[in-house]
């Protein structure tokens, strides 16, 4: 699943999974600590693209890489999002944290 | 009417079969797309809840967890019941934004997810004894009150 994990200048681009639940958290969680760790990245970008459903354990994923891109001075994106994972994302106070792009007509 | 019951192994591959069964089961009820969100939302924290908190990470694999449902009318029930350690203070595991488990990242939004997506959400437990979450949510366009002629 390494395809999944791309670093394109200081950014790490993550492609997340269609459903984000507790299964899937730590593996991603897990990748994206590795690679900020390298010091390859400093930014971090979700693509919500494929993803169709996501639960309280996608809000741990994205609060916790952004609790670590701070010591960087990094910001977390948010990209592709629709709007099931846009209330997800309001709900849990992230907007106020990291930048949100939104799939067209969202 | 309509009623269902499952049990399976409290691991988490299986939230996805639950929130999968659920949503199949309430289609002869006509729901919206956003509606089928809501309730799979709601429905996978059960299950996180009951996998995670319930029997905790390194669990017996004979440890289960069961989900009931059941349609009245236009109205969808969802039970689901786990045997793990139960919950010391209901209201206390109810506040948004608090969690036992802050180093595995749980967020503590779960209870609050659940209340937000559903109409009505009930929480039995006791420590030792396990948890029991139902959970009801109204399905579809028509209001909650027949209209007089």
């Amino acid at each position: 699943m390494e395809e999944y994990f791309k670093v394109i200048g200081n950014y790490l681009m993550v492609k997340l999974p269609e459903e984000i639940d507790h299964h899937q958290a730590n593996y991603i969680s897990r990748n994206v600590d590795k690679i900020l760790m390298q010091g390859k990245a400093s930014n971090v970008v979700f693509d919500f693209e494929d993803t169709k459903f996501m639960d309280s354990s996608g809000i741990g994923i994205i609060a916790g890489r952004y609790k670590k891109v701070l010591c960087f001075d990094g910001k977390v994106y948010a990209i592709n999002v629709d709007k099931y994972i846009k209330r997800i994302l309001y709900m849990s106070g992230l907007d106020k944290m990291i930048e949100i792009l939104y799939k067209e007509g969202n | 009417m309509n009623r269902m019951r499952m049990e399976f192994r409290a691991v988490s591959v299986n939230e996805s079969l639950a929130r999968m069964t659920v949503a199949a089961f309430m289609t002869p009820l006509n729901p919206t797309l956003e509606e089928i969100s809501d309730v799979k939302t709601a429905v996978s924290e059960a299950v996180t809840n009951a996998v995670i908190h319930g029997y905790g990470e390194d669990h017996e694999s004979d440890e289960m967890v069961v989900m009931e449902c059941r349609i009245e009318k236009d109205v969808l029930h969802i039970t689901i019941m786990d045997e793990g350690v139960g919950i010391e203070n209901i209201d206390k595991a109810m506040e948004p934004l608090f969690t036992t488990k802050p180093e595995q990242e749980r967020s503590g939004m779960g209870f609050s997810f659940m209340e937000a997506f559903m109409d009505d959400l009930h929480v039995e437990s006791e420590p030792g004894k396990g948890t029991k979450v139902h959970m009801i949510k109204k399905i579809g366009l028509t209001p909650w009150i027949e209209k007089e002629d």
